[in-house]
């Protein structure tokens, strides 16, 4: 059973549908205990960096999420906004914490791109990983600028260059959304349920 | 790079797919389910669905046929057509829809453009603007183009973009159904007085007008009867896209 940890902030019924049409069963959970030892764990993300790290606190979640991705042969897989969570800090708001797994701040993309990024981007892993280079679709006007330590990822360019994921034993960070990703998302998916490495 | 996006437009009525030509003289395309389906294995980016009557009870009806829709669909989902208000909002999106577009609406009433975009996102609003020349300004019009606004298309998305909305669909209400390629003076208006990504709509009839629209500025081309009529996949459309020096996704 995949547990979708619901912040309440985020559209959730296209990546529902993604795990149902991978014949996958799946509930929402808000509950700490489930977190932190479920099978399967998903942190998703559309919406507010401030809205989502108030959510997170509102139900007292941020122990169970951070000790379930120390531990990494736990699968947990965080999308879009949920891989800007595990960050310290985003320049989207300025007092708001993250989960601090990340000693990153996330950055706004440069002047030079239209922002929001809506659209299909190349992403390339830089190391082995839960998927081969594909194209992926983004809704993101911040993102991760440099590759944490210890961490597997890939990259992407958009008014420069982006990490656009990040890896680290059975947890997956996305910036991208693999439920919108096509077949190519669906990989994606199935490889981070099977724990299978490209 | 940031791949140029090919978006089939579904416009629906009843729960079934119509084509507009002036928004008018509909006729029936089939099952928006099945379409929806048949476009992304054929490689569309992304799919609009217009409720183009959107009556009360329509609305209803609208709503059973995103949830259908999304349980095939695995790429993004734009809804829009009669959408007043942030519950209208909140039920497409639980329905599946991924972004919501916003037209008369949001020219009622702009401050729906901030409360979607502060609740659910910018990434997730979008403002449609359907526009006309008017003796020398490009005029927004709503109601499905009955409506003439004494707003200027140019200043109202530099507007939207400031209340926080995230894309700017534009229609050309001279262009469309005519199969005369996009408006390409009302683009360059557009792109220019504001940065947000510019869905371009309205005229399409061939590859050559989807390539002059992004050598114009736009971000992603809307498309009909191109794609409805059968005359070309979308796949086929992007291998020629690509031809002509446009980054699509193949």
């Amino acid at each position: 059973m995949i547990q979708i940890i619901n912040t309440g902030v985020a559209n959730l019924r296209s990546l529902q549908a993604a795990f149902d049409r991978l014949g996958c069963a799946w509930s929402l959970t808000e509950d700490a205990n489930e977190i932190e030892n479920a099978s399967h764990v998903v942190l998703p993300g559309v919406g507010a960096f401030a809205a989502a790290a108030q959510s997170l606190d509102r139900l007292h979640l941020r122990r169970s999420i951070t000790d379930r991705i120390n531990r990494p042969g736990l699968p947990t897989l965080c999308i879009c906004l949920g891989m800007q969570l595990l960050c310290e800090s985003s320049d989207e708001a300025d007092t708001a914490r993250g989960l601090g797994i990340l000693p990153h701040t996330i950055k706004r993309f440069s002047n030079d791109v239209k922002v929001p990024q809506l659209g299909w981007n190349e992403v390339r892993p830089m190391t082995a990983g839960p998927f081969e280079t594909g194209e992926a679709y983004f809704a993101n006007s911040f993102r991760l600028e440099d590759a944490p330590d210890g961490w597997g990822f890939a990259e992407s360019e958009y008014g420069g260059v982006f990490i656009s994921s990040v890896w680290r034993g059975r947890t997956l960070a996305c910036q991208f959304h693999p439920e919108l990703s096509g077949r190519w998302g669906q990989q994606v998916l199935t490889n981070w349920i099977e724990g299978t490495t490209c | 790079m940031l791949k140029s996006r090919i978006i089939p437009c579904l416009d629906v009525n009843h729960g079934r797919v119509v084509k507009g030509v002036k928004f008018q003289n509909l006729r029936d395309a089939g099952d928006p389910v099945e379409l929806s389906y048949h476009y992304e294995t054929q490689g569309a980016d992304e799919l609009v669905l217009l409720d183009v009557t959107a009556t009360r009870q329509d609305r209803i009806a609208m709503l059973e046929t995103v949830e259908l829709v999304r349980r095939r669909l695995g790429i993004p989902l734009t809804v829009g057509g009669g959408i007043s208000s942030m519950e209208d909002a909140g039920r497409l999106l639980n329905a599946g829809a991924d972004k919501v577009s916003i037209n008369s609406a949001a020219v009622r009433n702009p401050a729906l453009i901030q409360a979607m975009s502060e609740r659910f996102g910018s990434q997730c609003t979008v403002v449609a603007i359907d526009a006309k020349m008017t003796d020398g300004v490009f005029q927004v019009l709503t109601r499905s183009g009955t409506t003439a606004e004494s707003l200027n298309a140019i200043q109202w998305s530099a507007r939207a973009q400031a209340l926080g909305a995230g894309e700017i669909l534009l229609t050309s209400f001279d262009r469309d159904g005519t199969r005369s390629g996009y408006d390409l003076p009302m683009l360059d208006a557009v792109t220019s007085a504001c940065s947000l990504p510019v869905i371009a709509s309205g005229g399409a009839d061939s590859v050559a007008h989807m390539v002059d629209a992004f050598e114009h500025g736009a971000h992603a081309v809307l498309a009909a009867s191109i794609f409805h009529d059968g005359n070309m996949t979308v796949n086929e459309v992007k291998e020629e896209l690509a031809r002509s020096g446009i980054h699509v996704r193949i």
